[in-house]
């Protein structure tokens, strides 16, 4: 449905995107990850033709969005970073322009009227844009991209300025629409991201870090397993005791959690729960905590990250 | 593209400046239409034309300075240039929409040549020639008032250079003056928007000039398309 091929952007002297290709299946929602500055609303501007590649192509449904600009934009409906909301119109009014300048086919006033409905802000229909709050104009701007029912949604950050409830909502109606959308979703949050999306790219530095499903990217794809362990005692004793397992791949020292206490990451190509007790039980020290860790996308995401830029 | 053109010309009258601006233009009207026709006791309005081109110099600037700086500064932009619209269409949208404003402001000539038929015998003809010139002329400075905005995301950097651009505009015969070769004197004095206008105000009507207006103000726009689209690929 979407296909990013081999797309290249300078910004002067800067590579903003550098030779980044992926696609996007038919009813697929896709995350998409990042640091600040990683390229991901670059990405995001040339998939919707807001601003042009130097090199590559990008395919909406079959359609070049430089070649057949009309049917490729048709197809799209877009929610950038900031909502592109004019401040002094009234939210009915804005959404009615909206829906002229995308030239739906619907019946204009039910078709506006659903989707208020469903992004419960048919409360504030009559009311100028500009009085509205971040979470308001949050929802007016995702409002927008919903209109003409596109198939493919582009979303920048769609939760941000939303209440813990309204983003639960957002998730929930994000999960809905990716039953019959395709959806790029870029956000910050990862436990977002976990909870709605079906893929992953993660993008740094204008490169494609790491992509795949979340399953491959958090478990079986790995080759390492990640346990974060407190062990009261001393830090360079408890260092040489845990290197001395066999299996271990890197001991990392995190500090000092408590008073005598020093918690470590240990990545190990099994698991080495047992070992490690046996290991500490031979010694005086004392296991204080030990969890699996490198479980959650924040890890692997920080792993990734801190391990591309190196 | 009538979606821009409405709510671009429903802008107008949802903020201060259409009114501020049809406000202007109206008083500054009156008056001279007052002193030079009403009081002096005379059914010509050429004079009021001709005072009129140098209040337009001033007022199409504030018609024309928020139409692409304030989109790029809202981020409105991205609506736009990513709907299945041309850029083209959103170029030629927000100038129809500005001249039609432009059009409204010169509805006032119709007033005073009522007024006129009350006291005296005005001369239709030359008052429907100078709506249309004015209407003509007012394009190419709203062309370029729409090309500068479309330079900067900054609405009073808009204003400031197009009210400059305009004020050089009207000295050009001053500057044509200035310069010592014959050839290059009628070059840049061919470049007059003023002595076509006043051709007009005098009823002298010229293909010609209307031409030049014409072209000036496509000239205008398709530069204002092309920096839009270069902007997409810088």
């Amino acid at each position: 449905m979407i296909e990013v091929r081999n797309v290249s952007k300078r910004y002067g002297r800067h590579q903003a995107l550098d030779n980044i290709s992926f696609k996007v299946k038919k009813g697929d929602i896709l995350g998409f990850l990042g640091p600040n500055g990683a390229g991901k609303s670059t990405t995001m501007n040339i998939i919707t033709g807001y601003i042009s590649c130097d090199s590559g192509e990008v395919l909406i449904d079959g359609k070049n969005i430089l070649d057949e600009p009309k049917e490729a934009k048709s197809r799209i409906g877009y929610l950038p970073e900031i909502p592109p909301l004019y401040n002094e119109m009234t939210v009915r009014k804005y959404l009615e322009f909206m829906f002229r300048l995308k030239r739906i086919k619907l019946p204009m006033d039910e078709h506006i009227s659903k989707i208020c409905t469903d992004l419960s802000i048919d409360d504030v229909g009559e009311r100028i844009i500009n009085h509205l709050s971040k979470g308001y104009r949050q929802r007016i701007g995702l409002a927008q991209a919903l209109l003409g029912d596109p198939p493919v949604l582009i979303l920048d950050e769609p939760s941000v300025g939303l209440d813990p409830a309204q983003i639960i909502e957002m998730r929930n109606l994000i999960r809905k629409l990716g039953e019959n959308h395709t959806v790029i979703l870029s956000s910050h949050v990862l436990t977002e991201i976990q909870a709605v999306c079906d893929n992953i790219v993660m993008i740094n530095n204008g490169k494609i870090a790491a992509a795949g499903s979340i399953d491959h990217l958090m478990g079986t794809g790995r080759d390492t397993t990640i346990v974060r362990i407190i062990i009261e005692g001393r830090e360079q004793g408890i260092m040489s005791a845990l290197k001395g397992i066999d299996g271990i791949i890197r001991v990392t020292s995190l500090g000092e959690t408590e008073r005598g206490c020093y918690e470590f990451r240990i990545e190990s190509k099994k698991d080495i729960r047992r070992a490690v007790s046996r290991a500490v039980a031979r010694t005086d020290y004392a296991i204080m905590l030990m969890q699996p860790a490198g479980q959650s996308l924040e890890d692997i995401y920080l792993e990734i990250i801190s391990g591309n830029n190196n | 593209m009538y979606a821009i053109f409405r709510r671009e010309l429903g802008s107008y009258f949802t903020s201060p400046v259409g009114y501020v601006v049809a406000a202007a233009f109206m008083i500054f009207n009156g008056v001279f239409f007052y002193v030079q026709c009403l009081y002096n006791g005379t059914s010509s309005m050429s004079t009021v034309f001709q005072s009129m081109f140098f209040i337009l110099l001033f007022l199409i600037p504030l018609i024309t300075m928020r139409l692409f700086a304030e989109d790029k500064h809202n981020r409105t932009d991205q609506a736009l240039l990513t709907s299945p619209v041309s850029i083209g269409a959103i170029v030629c949208a927000k100038f129809l929409s500005a001249l039609v404003l432009l059009v409204i402001c010169l509805s006032a000539y119709i007033i005073d040549g009522i007024i006129l038929s009350f006291v005296g015998s005005p001369d239709w003809g030359v008052i429907i020639g100078n709506i249309l010139a004015m209407a003509l002329m007012g394009s190419s400075f709203i062309a370029i008032g729409i090309f500068i905005s479309s330079l900067t995301e900054s609405v009073i950097i808009a204003a400031v250079l197009s009210f400059a651009v305009n004020v050089l505009i009207s000295m050009v015969d001053t500057i044509a003056s200035t310069i010592p070769w014959d050839w290059m004197k009628g070059i840049v004095s061919s470049l007059s928007f003023q002595s076509k206008y006043n051709s007009f105000s005098l009823g002298i009507i010229s293909f010609a000039d209307i031409i030049f207006f014409l072209s000036a103000a496509a000239l205008f726009l398709f530069l204002t398309d092309r920096m839009i689209d270069r902007r997409r690929w810088a």
